[in-house]
């Protein structure tokens, strides 16, 4: 059996079309009617795109330097989804008019009044921030033409150097994609409380990034295949595969998730401590509960079992799902600096349907002009034959 | 061994797939009493073989619960009913702090729980012997072989028509294995008994060894070793063999006054005075140096209410109207050379430390005899 190539229906366009359209209008009508609590959301916002995008183009490196096989077949999907990753720089360019409403550090008098934050203007200066910002989304874009540029080479040339070159280029993308999301995630979200730290939170973004990029893309994987435009010899093995490692990640997050508690928790510092108090107080402590749920509970149990990781429908079900919880989570530790006590409505809504509808558009763009299998790539063969 | 009865037909195939077709194969031939051996688990295989999902997932989950259930609980009845500790000044239930150990009790509970009742159930024990062991087959499928098996109590089972089948489907080094004679191997040997004495004792000798002699030799000794007279030992430099000198005779540390009445109550009694003004700072010094060396025997509030639970004899009430009536000369003197089961304070509490406390034991003498004049004035 061989692939060959298939159009998209032109309705998934289109729903990305609408769904854009619906997201762009409700965050517009909230930036008017509300410009500080929509720019809290713009944050979440961008995090969530941006793990969804960063966190399959690991996932591309990850096959590369992992010389995966399993995941070859599919990597055109997290190819796909990561093309939405210079789309970041849009959601970034209004917060960075608005950032006076949203982060703490960037009122001068404030930060002279105070000896901790003028301690830590070198770091935190607006100059700086958009610069790390802009050079860190356009570094991972910059490898992310190069890693899909030379799988796009391969379809036409089937040149096996090409798969070396970006085993090479795997390797240095990871410290900078480590570095990288850990700067984001201080950036975007702990220097919302400017005199919070925690060690251990960049991985923890890291964790949900790996996770909001596996999740999406199991769902392309099982809704395209199912649908018939992957190859057809992409079977229940490989979404055994896509499932286990939602759940260990899912684990992994969890881990991480309460190392930053108990160690925060146990210690009893003041000056941790009071993250965790403003969620736990004005009805965050059902977000921060909810959380725990909705994050760990729910998708372990739902991953357990072995038959939820090769049903296609479970699988699609429990995908979404952790996305869901990915924005979740995001919600939870970013929406707590803008309100003590717990508030959600319409407005939160704006940011998530435009980036799922940005998304989908992207890919669709991608799906046109290029194959959803690489069908060039050495590796093919035997991820097709793959057997657990 | 004599062998006559057939257990089963055996045959060998390359690769995975190769035995999944196999097992597939069997199946559709109607064969139902059959196994199939592989060096290591082949995904899949139970769906080829048309035998369902093993139950030993449920197990592990229910051992698992059960040891995270049992963790827990452990912990939250130790740490709040059984010996209850403050830590941290957090509250007894301070659950985050169980969850660590929970989930490795979980993980060595399903792992070991999993092992145990796989042995004990699945491969029926103490039954150790199985007719495949010790077959060409077995040697080969415990390598890098996977194999079929069909057993000869199945209803179809025909040891040539078998041995067709199997060529059929592409089987290799087809091989008949028979029962063993003897069935079953005592568990508990004399062998086996003394093997296990044997490595007992190997393992504690080579744990002791180790421990003590191997890792106590040091590489280097340079600095370690030095030739110098070190505190208590010999030496025969000097002829009473002491490696330890006596200052010279008369010597008197530097901010250190000797005591002048020892042995003489009477002169104590009428030379000592308190040179400490009678001031807040100095009754709180002597509370703090009261309340660490005095009170255990004479208690917080010197009634002579020990806390050692009669370990020594209780000391009389500091109240009496002999020491009220004492001079704080006559306290100050006990306290440095001891009384009766007392002994000397002298090293634990400097001069001043003493008259604070004598200070400090004046007011506790005060406090039981309050005064109508005491009241403030109306």
């Amino acid at each position: 059996m061989e692939y060959q190539k298939k159009e998209l229906p032109i309705s998934v366009r289109n729903i990305g079309f609408l769904l854009t359209g619906l997201g762009l209008l409700l965050v517009i009508i909230s930036y008017i009617a509300d410009p500080k609590r929509e720019a809290f959301n713009n944050i979440i916002g961008l995090m969530f795109l941006g793990s969804i995008a960063i966190g399959a183009l690991i996932l591309v490196a990850l096959e590369y330097i992992s010389g995966a096989v399993w995941s070859t077949p599919l990597r055109r999907v997290s190819e796909f989804i990561a093309s939405s990753l210079p789309l970041m720089i849009v959601l970034a360019i209004p917060l960075f008019f608005t950032m006076h409403s949203v982060f703490h550090w960037t009122h001068t008098d404030v930060v002279t009044a105070d000896k901790v934050l003028s301690a830590k203007t070198p770091y935190l200066n607006i100059p700086f921030f958009i610069g790390r910002t802009l050079g860190i989304i356009l570094l991972l874009f910059f490898f992310y033409f190069l890693f899909t540029r030379n799988s796009r080479k391969q379809d036409e040339t089937k040149d096996q150097k090409l798969t070396k070159t970006n085993v090479k280029l795997s390797a240095v993308f990871m410290p900078v994609v480590a570095i990288g999301l850990t700067v984001l995630s201080i950036d975007w979200m702990m220097s919302l409380e400017p005199h919070w730290f925690s060690t251990i939170f960049g991985i923890y973004y890291i964790s949900a990034t790996l996770l909001a990029g596996l999740a999406a893309t199991t769902y392309g994987v099982v809704s395209l295949n199912e649908a018939g435009f992957l190859h057809p010899r992409i079977n229940s093995d490989h979404y055994y595969s896509l499932g286990a490692l939602m759940f260990g990640i899912t684990n992994f997050w969890a881990y991480i998730a309460f190392s930053q508690f108990l160690l925060i928790w146990y210690a009893n510092m003041p000056e941790e401590t009071f993250w965790f108090v403003s969620r736990w107080e004005g009805g965050w402590k059902y977000v921060s509960l909810g959380l725990i749920l909705i994050r760990f509970i729910i998708p372990y149990a739902g991953l357990l079992s072995q038959p939820s990781k090769t049903d296609p429908t479970r699988l699609k079900r429990i995908s979404l799902f952790i996305l869901f919880a990915h924005f979740f989570d995001l919600y939870w530790l970013v929406m707590p600096t803008f309100s003590k006590s717990v508030v959600f409505s319409f407005y939160e809504l704006g940011f998530p349907v435009l980036i799922i509808g940005m998304i989908i558009i992207m890919f669709t763009m991608q799906a046109k002009k290029y194959n959803l299998v690489p069908i060039g790539d050495p590796k093919l063969e035997r991820g097709l034959d793959f057997h657990l | 061994m004599e062998k006559i009865k057939i257990h089963s037909v055996g045959a060998l195939f390359d690769t995975p797939n190769e035995i999944t077709n196999a097992a597939k194969e069997t199946v559709k031939a109607g064969y139902k009493k059959f196994d199939v051996n592989t060096p290591y688990p082949v995904h899949g295989m139970e769906k080829a073989m048309n035998i369902g999902t093993s139950m030993l997932g449920y197990i592990t989950l229910f051992i698992g619960l059960s040891g995270a259930a049992f963790a827990f609980l452990a912990m939250y009845w130790i740490s709040v009913y059984d010996y209850p500790l403050i830590v941290g000044g957090k509250p007894f239930f301070s659950w985050p702090a169980f969850i660590p150990i929970t989930f490795e009790v979980t993980v060595l509970s399903s792992a070991i729980g999993t092992v145990a009742v796989m042995v004990a159930l699945f491969f029926k024990f103490p039954n150790n012997s199985h007719a495949i062991h010790d077959t060409n087959y077995m040697k080969k499928v415990s390598a890098d072989k996977f194999g079929v098996n069909i057993v000869a109590i199945d209803p179809l089972f025909d040891e040539a028509k078998v041995k067709a089948f199997l060529a059929g489907i592409g089987g290799k080094e087809i091989e008949t294995i028979y029962e063993p004679a003897v069935k079953t191997v005592n568990v508990f040997d004399k062998r086996f008994i003394a093997l296990l004495i044997l490595i007992a004792i190997i393992t504690s000798a080579a744990t002791y060894f180790t421990l003590n002699k191997l890792l106590y030799v040091q590489p280097f000794t340079w600095m370690s070793e030095q030739h110098k007279v070190v505190p208590q030992s010999q030496n025969t430099m000097f002829p009473d063999g002491f490696g330890m000198r006596q200052p010279v005779e008369g010597t008197v540390a530097r901010g250190f006054t000797p005591y002048e009445f020892k042995g003489q109550t009477d002169s104590a009694v009428k030379n000592l005075s308190n040179p400490l003004p009678f001031s807040r700072e100095v009754i709180a010094k002597g509370k703090e140096k009261y309340d660490t060396y005095c009170s255990p025997c004479h208690g917080y509030y010197g009634k002579g209410d020990s806390r050692l639970n009669g370990q020594f004899p209780n000391p009389p009430t500091l109240y009496s109207d002999k020491v009220r009536n004492w001079g704080d000369g006559n306290i100050y003197h006990v306290i440095v050379s001891g009384q009766n089961v007392m002994p000397s304070y002298a090293k634990q509490l400097s001069k001043d430390e003493r008259w604070s406390i004598i200070h400090y034991i004046r007011v506790l003498q005060r406090s039981q005899n309050a005064k109508d004049t005491d009241l403030p004035q109306q």
